[in-house]
């Protein structure tokens, strides 16, 4: 405890390069998820190409994938852009498929009903498909979040500053405390980024609440 | 810099030898699948008595939960750090790592079983009850049957994080494949660091590739592969999933454990 | 035959699914359980073969109380049929129908081939054997169901809305053939649903239950129609219930016309009538035309199709029917090979029905009677 309160300044510059690290990547990866999503099931020959391929991006262990940007996109091997490139990625995988159930779960009567009114395809996409689908976004998107967090503390291994450098730092020095501050930092980071999107999706679809359904 | 990675890759001096590629694969492979069967052994038939008798689906979910906000590095360290006085010889690096493994894979492989049970058409359940089948009977001849497609999908799942953790294992000092990446960091040799991530990549992708192909020949093709004609197999098959993204995943953006309430 | 006697549910918060439900089901009859929802039928069907257990009362089948008998032995024993099918969807239509029998422990080959004869006895294509239900339409995922049903030739058969859940064209034909497999097989059956037009339809006797889970009367069809109890039977039963009961009486002796008829490719030129009936060479009718506005001989594009057919030995109802629908106020009645014996019209048929006689006050045939006789007194 003293420990934490001694380097309470280093463990506040680390929360902040950790949340940058995760959270980044969680915006970016939605940015691109919504149009990939919505290409996937607006165009029935690209769903699957697009859900596999993403999908596939999961398979890759995120440390080879961290040690891979280099060769990949031209980074040095200790930029934190590697990380955030590959962090991107995991949440696309994640997220296209998201958009695309999210998207595909909108009642095809209201869709109908919509086009019936006058809407055009792009202006429905955001005032009737987009917002039912916000509910299935954003459970994915926790899941993203969560994720995000804990595997940022892998880029550790490759020496970017974040939480995660506090278990290295314990585990040579025999000690318990710095290593134990990382994990609990990093459970209480994912749980902000958790609340965070809760709230925003709160916000963002009252009917919910009110009326206890989904969409 | 593609060169020379390739060149340090298919350096035949590099696959022989008891820190050679081979003999990597061969330690990441069996701490993996120690670690899946372990997990198996636990979370299968724990998954399958939560979805049959829907109790302690409020505590699966949460632990599962919390279990994912857990960064896996920092949990490696710990356990090392703690188990490894208590241990001797290799076991003191092999044990804690394996254990940080199975705790990892049971989450997954657990929410696939009993979210497959629930999924289950209450009707099929119903009818094989009304036939006269017993308990046993039931969850044997239908409810495991028809849950497969989702306890394929978070053991696969559940494998894909098994090796890509197994990979981190090397920095408490395991074997595996992780290793290539750990001290090819420790002599500035950029190649045998990528070669490492690629051989790890490369082993992820076939093994789940091998494992799509078993879930294919176990799987009953009646179970939402063939054309919906009816309304109810379409919406079956639009959960029973295809691809490889995590399991959580499937039943969040369904909407039934984030934040729905607990039957 | 299958008895309830004071039977009750009560769940543990207080509410009461079915309420001192007394009645008989009788052995190779159609017993048909109709309410609105809330009445307690379903739960009382579930009851029979104890997926639900009774708070109190016994249930006998033949003489033996179901709680002494073991659950899964009493259930193999019993077809159960329900509203999705419920069948199972990574078995094959074959092995969906061979599951009792292999419960039983019936070998495979044996099953196979009994499951193959069934599909064909529902009217299943055996083509369908090796497909899985998913690639099944709703109608045939029935079939499939009451196949299953059958398939160890159980003596009693419970069937939950086996029909509710499908297009009411495929309904009406799933129900005919329903009716002509128990004229073969004369099962003992439990049939619950909430249309009471399936109820009159398919039912030898048919209990109606009302909401709280109490028998509000048990009848034979025609008797139902006919005798309400109270208002709340005269509303379940609908408002047409008079022109209803008439599929319940059988045409007495009509006093018919013989009708001209022609063949088709036959010159109408000189036939002096409003309307003829057209007749195929087994002296069926096809249809009737309307000589003045034929130019040349009959053929099919000039043949008005509006009549209905009655047979002779058929219900009033289809003779009334038949003369209100022929565009010539003519109804066509026909023998049972269905050649034209003659025609009638409609105020002949009511002259009929009002000479004849209105189902009785106390219905005989009925053994459930006695226990639904005091409450028509009191209403």
């Amino acid at each position: 405890m003293t420990w934490f309160i001694d380097h309470l300044d280093l463990v506040w510059t680390r929360t902040l390069q950790h949340a940058y690290l995760a959270g980044l990547p969680l915006v970016i990866g939605l940015l691109l998820a919504l149009p990939l999503g919505w290409l996937a099931r607006r165009y029935r020959p690209l769903f699957v190409p697009l859900i596999a391929g993403f999908g596939l991006l999961y398979t890759i262990p995120s440390l080879a994938l961290f040690v891979l940007m280099p060769a990949i996109i031209g980074t040095q091997i200790i930029s934190p852009t590697n990380v955030i490139v590959g962090l991107t990625l995991y949440t696309l995988a994640l997220l296209v498929r998201t958009v695309a159930d999210g998207l595909g779960a909108v009642p095809e009567s209201v869709k109908q009903s919509a086009t019936a009114m006058g809407y055009t395809p792009v202006k429905r996409f955001f005032a009737v498909d987009l917002p039912l689908a916000v509910p299935v976004i954003s459970a994915g998107l926790r899941v993203a979040a969560v994720s995000n967090v804990s595997i940022a503390s892998v880029a550790t291994i490759i020496g970017i500053p974040q939480l995660g450098l506090f278990f290295s730092d314990g585990f040579s020095r025999d000690f318990y405390d710095p290593l134990i501050v990382g994990i609990v930092g990093c459970v209480v980071l994912a749980l902000v980024f958790d609340g965070v999107i809760l709230l925003l999706t709160r916000a963002f679809t009252p009917w919910v609440r009110a009326t206890g359904s989904r969409a | 810099m593609i060169p020379n990675i390739l060149g340090w890759l298919f350096d035949p001096a590099h696959w022989s030898g008891s820190d050679g590629i081979a003999s990597r694969i061969v330690e990441h492979l069996w701490y993996s699948a120690l670690a899946m069967v372990l997990a198996c052994l636990i979370a299968i038939p724990a998954g399958l008595a939560i979805g049959h008798t829907g109790r302690g689906r409020f505590l699966a979910v949460n632990l599962a939960g919390a279990a994912r906000a857990i960064p896996s590095l920092g949990l490696l360290y710990l356990m090392v750090l703690w188990l490894f006085p208590k241990l001797a010889g290799d076991s003191a690096f092999l044990v804690p790592a394996i254990i940080v493994l199975v705790v990892l894979a049971i989450p997954p492989i657990m929410a696939g079983a009993y979210s497959g049970v629930e999924g289950v058409d209450p009707g099929a359940r119903d009818a094989a009850k009304g036939m006269g089948m017993t308990g046993m009977q039931v969850l044997r001849q239908v409810e495991v049957p028809c849950a497969l497609p989702l306890i394929f999908s978070g053991v696969r799942s559940a494998i894909l994080q098994v090796i890509a953790t197994a990979t981190l294992a090397a920095v408490a000092g395991t074997g595996g494949l992780g290793r290539f990446i750990i001290d090819g960091q420790k002599v500035h040799e950029f190649a045998q660091m990528a070669s490492g991530a690629i051989l790890v990549a490369v082993l992820a992708l076939v093994i789940d590739l091998l494992m799509s192909l078993v879930q294919r020949s176990v799987v009953s093709p009646g179970l939402g592969a063939g054309p919906a004609t009816s309304g109810r197999a379409g919406r079956r098959s639009r959960t029973a999933p295809s691809g490889n993204t995590p399991v959580d995943v499937e039943i969040d953006s369904s909407g039934r454990t984030v934040d729905a309430p607990a039957r | 035959m299958i008895v309830f006697d004071g039977v009750t549910k009560r769940y543990p918060d207080g509410t009461v699914a079915v309420d001192e439900l007394s009645l008989e089901a009788p052995t190779g009859q159609i017993t048909v359980l109709v309410g609105p929802s809330g009445c307690g039928k379903t739960t009382s069907l579930r009851m029979i073969n104890r997926m639900i257990e009774p708070t109190s009362g016994t249930i006998t089948l033949d003489g033996k109380d179901t709680k002494r008998m073991k659950e899964a032995e009493l259930r193999r024993g019993i077809g159960y049929v329900i509203q999705h099918a419920g069948l199972f969807p990574h078995r094959t239509v074959l092995d969906n129908v061979g599951t009792v029998p292999r419960l039983l422990g019936m070998d495979r080959r044996e099953t196979e081939k009994r499951s193959m004869e069934l599909l064909e006895r529902v009217g299943l294509d055996p083509a369908f054997a090796k497909r899985y239900p998913a690639q099944l339409s709703g109608g045939q995922q029935q079939r499939v169901g009451v196949a299953r049903a059958l398939a160890a030739d159980p003596p009693v058969m419970l069937m939950d809305e086996p029909f509710s859940a499908v297009d009411p064209v495929v309904r009406e034909q799933l129900q005919d053939e329903f009716l002509r497999l128990q004229g073969d097989l004369g099962k003992t059956i439990v049939f619950v649903t909430h249309d009471i037009d399936e109820a009159i339809k398919l039912g030898d006797q048919v209990a109606v239950l009302r909401v709280g889970g109490k028998l509000a009367q048990i009848a034979e069809p025609a008797y139902l129609l006919s005798h309400p109890v109270d208002d709340f039977i005269a509303d379940f039963v609908g408002r047409d219930r008079g022109y209803r009961a008439l599929s319940f009486q059988q045409t007495p002796r009509l006093p018919l016309a013989s009708e001209r008829t022609v063949a088709m490719g036959e010159s109408v030129k000189d036939i002096d009538a409003d309307w003829v009936l057209v007749v195929d060479d087994g002296n069926r009718p096809l249809g009737w035309v309307e000589p003045k506005r034929v130019a040349g001989d009959v053929t099919t594009e000039v043949l008005h199709r509006g009549g209905t057919v009655a047979r002779a030995s058929g219900p009033l109802r289809a003779s009334l029917d038949a003369a209100l629908s022929s565009p010539s106020r003519r109804g066509v009645i026909v023998d049972d090979a269905g050649a034209l014996v003659g025609t009638v019209r409609a105020h002949e048929v009511l002259t009929a029905i009002e000479e004849t006689d209105r189902p009785e006050l106390e219905d005989p045939q009925r053994p459930g009677a006695a226990q639904a006789a005091p409450r028509t007194s009191g209403a």
